[in-house]
This record gives C-alpha cells, sequence and structure tokens, in this order.
C-alpha cells in the first residue's frame, strides 16, 4: 500500500516557472536603475516573494501539499512580513520627522 | 512472544554500548534530556559562580575585588552564559525531552537523531562561548552585544557571538522536533484538547524557536562580518545603522523571553491540578493564551528601545502591544489561582516552587509594564529597576519552574524519593535569598543607580549591602537543594510509578520509565486532569 502520495509536475510547467523566474529576476536589475525612493525596499521585496512564492508552490511542491502545511506557510510568511513592516515603521517615521 | 520479555528502565539499558558511550551516542529523548540536564547545571552553576562576584564587588563603593574591566566581563558573560546556556534551553531542552513524547503516550520524539545532534550543537556552541574566558580578552559588550561597541572592542566579541549563532540552531532543531512530534505522535484517542497542558506551553514555544531564531542567528553573524570584513551594516562610521541592530537583536530576543517563560508555564499549568486535586479551571483558556503569547510575543521588541532614538509613533505602537501581552499571562495567573480555589491542596515541593513562582512571576511581570510605559521607562532605563525585574522573570519565574518541574519530575525519571522535609525547607531558605537579593535591584533602580558599571555612588550602599548578602542566602539554598536531590539519587526510597497521584501519561508508566517508555502505546480516552 502507498500510504504518501507523490505528484510530479511535468517538465512544461517546471520550464514555464522557471521562465517566470528569469523574467522576474530581469525585473528586479531593472527596477534597481530606477529611484523608488521610500518604496525601493518594498519594491525588491515584493518582486523576491512573487519568486519565492513560485518556488514553494511549483518547485517545493506546496500547492500539493496538505492544507495544514499551507496553513504553516502562510502563517510563517504573515509573520515575517509584520517583522519587517514594524522595522520599516520606525525608518518611515524616523525620516518623516527628520531625525 | 515477547509477552514475558524483562524491559529495561532507560537507566539501565545501554543498547550493547559501555560507560559513557552508551550515553553520547543514545536517542534515547529521555537520555538526551539528562544529557542536557546535567551540563545546563554545570553551566548554571558557572553563572552563578560569576554573578556571585559581581555580587561582591558590588558589596561596597568603589573598588572591591575586580578591576572595571573584568566586571564587565563578568556581567557579559554572566549574561550569556545564564541567557543562552541555561535559561533559552532550559525547560524544553531537559524536562521537553524528558516528558513530552511519555506526556503524549509516544515512544519517543519524531526524531532521534536529531535530537542528539541538537545536544551536540548545544554542547560546541557552549564550549565556543566558554572558550572566550580562556583565549583573547573576555567579550565586555553585556549579553546583548550592542553594536557599534560590539563591531569595535577588541575583545573576543567574534567568537562569542559565533557561539550563540551555534547555539541557536541547536534550538531551533529541539523546536523542530517537537512541533512534528506533537502533530504526529500523539497517542490514539489523544486530541488536541486532551493534550496536556505542558505539551501546548511547549508548542508555542517551539514555533517560536523556529520562526524567531533564525533573526538573530542572522544578526550576529552580521556582527563577526562587520567586524571582520570591515562592511558598514550596524556601525555608523562605516555607513552603518545601530538601530537597525537594536531592532534585529530584539526581533529575536524579546520572543526569546517567551521561549523562556513559556515552558514554565505550560510546567505550573501541569502541577496546579495534580497537586490541588481538581481539574484545571480554564483548559482551553490557557492552551490558546500559550498561543497567544507566542503570537504577540514577536511584536513587542520595541519596548526595549524606547529611549533609543526610535521614532515616536513606533514607541506608541510598540508600547501599546507591550500592554496587550499581559493579557494573556494575566488569564494563566487567574486560571492557576481559580484551579487551587476549593482544591485539596497538597503543599509538596513540586507545588510550592509551583506558588513561588506565580508569586514571583506576579512580580517581574507587573515591573515589566512599569517599563513598558513610556513615560516611566525613559526614568528607570537601563537602571537597576530593569535588573530587578528581568531577574523575578528569568530566576524567579523560568529558575522556579524549572526547580519544580526538577522536583516534580525527579522521582519518575531516578525512580526514587527525595526528602520532601529537607527540599520543602531548601525552597524556603531559595525563595526568602531570591527575595532579598533581587527586591532591593528595584528599589536602589528607582532611586536612579544605572546597571552594568562596577561603581556606584554611596548613597546606593545599603540597598547593594542587602542585596549581596541576599546572594548568600540564595547559593546557601542551591547548595541545600542540590544535597537534597543528589542524596534523594543515592539513598532515596523507591517512588512507585505514581508518587503524586498523577492522571497524566507519565504517571502510568514505570519509574524510571522503559526505554520506549509504554510496553503498550495507551489509548486516551478523556482529558488530562479529569479528577473526581
Amino acid at each position: 500500500m502507498e500510504e504518501h502520495k507523490s505528484h510530479i509536475i511535468d517538465y512544461l510547467t517546471q520550464i514555464k516557472v522557471w521562465v517566470a523566474l528569469v523574467i522576474f529576476t530581469l525585473i528586479t536589475v531593472a527596477t534597481a536603475e530606477v529611484d523608488f525612493a521610500m518604496l525601493t525596499v518594498a519594491v525588491a521585496l515584493t518582486i523576491a516573494s512573487v519568486k519565492s512564492i513560485l518556488v514553494l508552490l511549483y518547485f517545493m511542491h506546496l500547492k500539493f501539499e496538505s492544507r495544514i502545511l499551507n496553513l504553516f506557510v502562510i502563517v510563517v510568511m504573515l509573520v515575517f512580513l509584520a517583522m519587517i513592516v514594524f522595522t520599516f515603521f520606525d525608518y518611515i517615521f524616523r525620516l518623516s520627522h527628520g531625525s | 512472544m515477547g509477552e514475558n520479555v524483562q524491559h529495561l528502565s532507560f537507566l539501565q539499558d545501554n543498547g550493547g554500548k559501555k560507560g559513557i558511550l552508551a550515553w553520547i551516542t543514545t536517542t534515547d529523548h529521555k537520555r538526551i534530556g539528562l544529557l542536557y540536564f546535567y551540563s545546563l547545571t554545570v553551566f548554571f552553576l558557572m553563572g552563578v559562580v560569576l554573578g556571585i562576584l559581581m555580587r561582591l564587588e558590588l558589596m561596597n563603593p568603589g573598588k572591591d575585588l575586580v578591576e572595571p574591566q573584568t566586571y564587565n566581563s563578568l556581567f557579559t558573560l554572566h549574561g550569556v552564559i545564564m541567557i543562552f546556556l541555561f535559561v533559552i534551553p532550559g525547560i524544553p531542552a531537559v524536562f521537553g525531552n524528558i516528558a513530552l513524547p511519555l506526556l503524549l503516550g509516544a515512544r519517543d520524539v519524531a526524531f532521534p537523531k536529531l535530537n542528539l545532534l541538537s545536544w551536540y550543537l548545544y554542547i560546541l556552541g557552549a564550549l565556543m562561548a566558554l572558550s572566550t574566558l580562556l583565549f583573547g580578552n573576555a567579550p565586555d559588550t553585556g549579553w546583548t552585544f550592542y553594536a557599534p561597541y560590539s563591531v569595535r572592542t577588541g575583545t573576543n566579541v567574534t567568537m562569542a557571538v559565533l557561539a550563540a549563532f551555534i547555539l541557536g540552531f541547536s534550538s531551533i532543531l529541539t523546536g523542530l522536533n517537537f512541533i512534528v512530534t506533537i502533530h504526529r505522535m500523539r497517542a490514539p484517542g489523544m486530541t488536541w484538547f486532551r493534550m496536556p497542558l505542558f505539551s501546548w506551553a511547549l508548542y508555542a514555544t517551539a514555533w517560536i524557536q523556529l520562526l524567531a531564531t533564525p533573526v538573530v542567528g542572522i544578526t550576529l553573524l552580521m556582527i563577526a562580518v562587520e567586524r571582520m570584513l570591515g562592511i558598514g551594516l550596524f556601525d555608523p562610521s562605516l555607513g552603518g545603522d545601530p538601530i537597525l541592530y537594536q531592532h534585529l537583536f530584539w526581533i529575536y530576543s524579546h520572543p526569546a523571553v517567551y521561549i523562556m517563560i513559556l515552558p514554565g508555564m505550560g510546567v505550573i499549568s501541569e502541577m496546579i491540578p495534580v497537586f490541588a486535586r481538581r481539574r484545571i479551571f480554564g483548559y482551553k483558556a490557557i492552551a490558546y493564551s500559550s498561543l497567544a503569547i507566542a503570537f504577540i510575543g514577536y511584536f513587542v521588541w520595541g519596548h526595549h528601545m524606547f529611549t533609543s532614538g526610535m521614532s515616536g509613533p513606533a514607541r506608541v505602537i510598540f508600547s501599546l502591544l507591550t500592554f496587550l501581552v499581559a493579557v494573556p499571562s494575566a488569564i494563566k495567573v487567574f486560571n492557576w489561582v481559580a484551579t487551587l480555589y476549593g482544591g485539596s491542596i497538597d503543599l509538596k515541593p513540586p507545588l510550592l516552587y509551583a506558588l513561588g513562582f506565580i508569586f514571583l512571576f506576579l512580580i517581574g511581570g507587573l515591573t515589566g509594564l512599569v517599563n513598558g510605559a513610556l513615560a516611566a521607562d525613559v526614568h528607570i532605563h537601563d537602571t537597576y529597576f530593569v535588573v530587578g525585574h528581568f531577574h523575578y522573570v528569568m530566576f524567579g519565574g523560568t529558575g522556579f519552574a524549572f526547580f519544580a518541574a526538577l522536583h516534580y519530575w525527579f522521582p519518575k525519571v531516578y525512580g526514587k524519593m527525595y526528602n520532601v522535609k529537607h527540599a520543602t525547607r531548601a525552597f524556603w531558605v531559595l525563595f526568602t535569598g531570591f527575595n532579598i537579593l533581587y527586591f532591593p535591584m528595584l528599589v536602589v533602580g528607582m532611586m536612579g543607580m544605572p546597571r552594568r558599571y562596577y561603581d556606584y555612588l554611596p548613597q546606593f550602599h545599603i540597598p547593594n549591602l542587602i542585596s549581596t548578602f541576599g546572594s548568600w542566602i540564595v547559593v546557601s539554598g542551591l547548595i541545600y537543594m542540590i544535597v537534597v536531590l543528589i542524596q534523594g539519587y543515592r539513598k532515596g526510597t523507591p517512588a512507585g510509578k505514581n508518587p503524586w497521584g498523577g492522571l497524566t501519561l507519565d504517571w502510568q508508566t514505570d519509574s524510571p520509565p522503559i526505554t520506549e517508555n509504554f510496553v503498550e502505546l495507551p489509548i486516551v480516552t478523556e482529558g488530562p486532569y479529569e479528577y473526581k
């Protein structure tokens, strides 16, 4: 009896994801030339997050895992996001108060 | 077949190996728990010696015993040893390892080899930290390694932060092991709400270990990189930002306070119903409050930085969140007191330590709220009030919970009972000494005495003298307690399976338990505290 269900992702999907990752990398490089002022870090992190999600979903098979594992990853991501947001709030407030 | 097989206790079963090899290659969770216990005890006693030396120096104004630079190293190493080598691993690594699989009705943790690896990493990190005493100048930054000083000092900070980095891996592996064990290895019939509350506390703690520890790992590594390669991360003269260091450090180190205290709260929740012979009041509230403390605890780190130049709005937000975290903590205390109310209370040493925990943690928690109030914090920041506060939480809270767990599970682990009368007396010596040692710190802090100086103004003399006197009583209490326990181990009477009358699964198996805990895995049909 096979207890653990394995899922095989076809080559076409893998290649599509890889191409998407390459495109997002090029966008990262391109945006580095643009001055987004206070949003510079936010833009870079947003692109990086999209890439991470693709890797998690397809290369790490999260798309085909149980709901509880997905929930774990979402909670972890939200906690991580909150840490970054809180830290950068301090920076934004400090900049806006000129200190 | 197999029914008449003699089952050896885990203390006797060497798995075909001899002597120390049978211990340092074991994958049995109880043996690994004991490995942690013996190593932690050694490091704890080293931390105590350093603390006593500090108190001797502070007994009178002016230089008594050591040079200022030596004093700086003393408080740094006292902090590093106590925080990273004793309090953080403390209850999860020792009693989590020993008790969690027993409480869940499992044969071991989910990853026994990983469990042993985490002990080796702990020992490696500990040796690296202690090597700073012997090689180079001992670090003098305080356990927080604040930048830019930690980047510029000529002392051996690099080794100390690398040690903390390694110790973090040990903590992460333990947390990971416990999460998977709790999810996957509960006995048949043990639903989430039939789990003993210590398991809930360990579960909440494990998530903090898993999520927060990498942040401090990378932060400390950044300090090492900045020192070795001169890359400007935190040092303003190199273009870095010291407040960023404080953010990153406390993003871990405040949740780490909950790594320290949550398992202690779990231990107390385990003991109160047993020694009050009552079903615990508000089981779900206690279980959920552990998760709430763990969650809210992630977002209060800024209260360590109120005077560091953080922005005003951020200070207000962090102060508000700090007050919020008091709510689930208070829920636990109210539920413990409500459980005791009307119970048949049996004042055995574990319960005495548990009650000691509640009393001391209340003082620690409430003085924490004083620190969390913005205006008050400006006055007391970096004074002895803060030192008194966190010793009430760390030692009065986690330390007393550790001793409570030690007295509670001692007969289960060794199969022998210590002398209850002497253990009770040792508690009172320790409890009295504790308050004489630390309460004057709260007073002298309010008077304005700053922390981390080897000297002070003459008006602070009397509280310091009383405090030093208290430290001698604490040491006497610790020695008394250790002697009682060693005597119990050597000459104690057989304890039997269930000396305290507990209903959780750990008390349903032999004392000491057999290697895989249960001859047959138990089937759970009701909650853990169903006293009639």
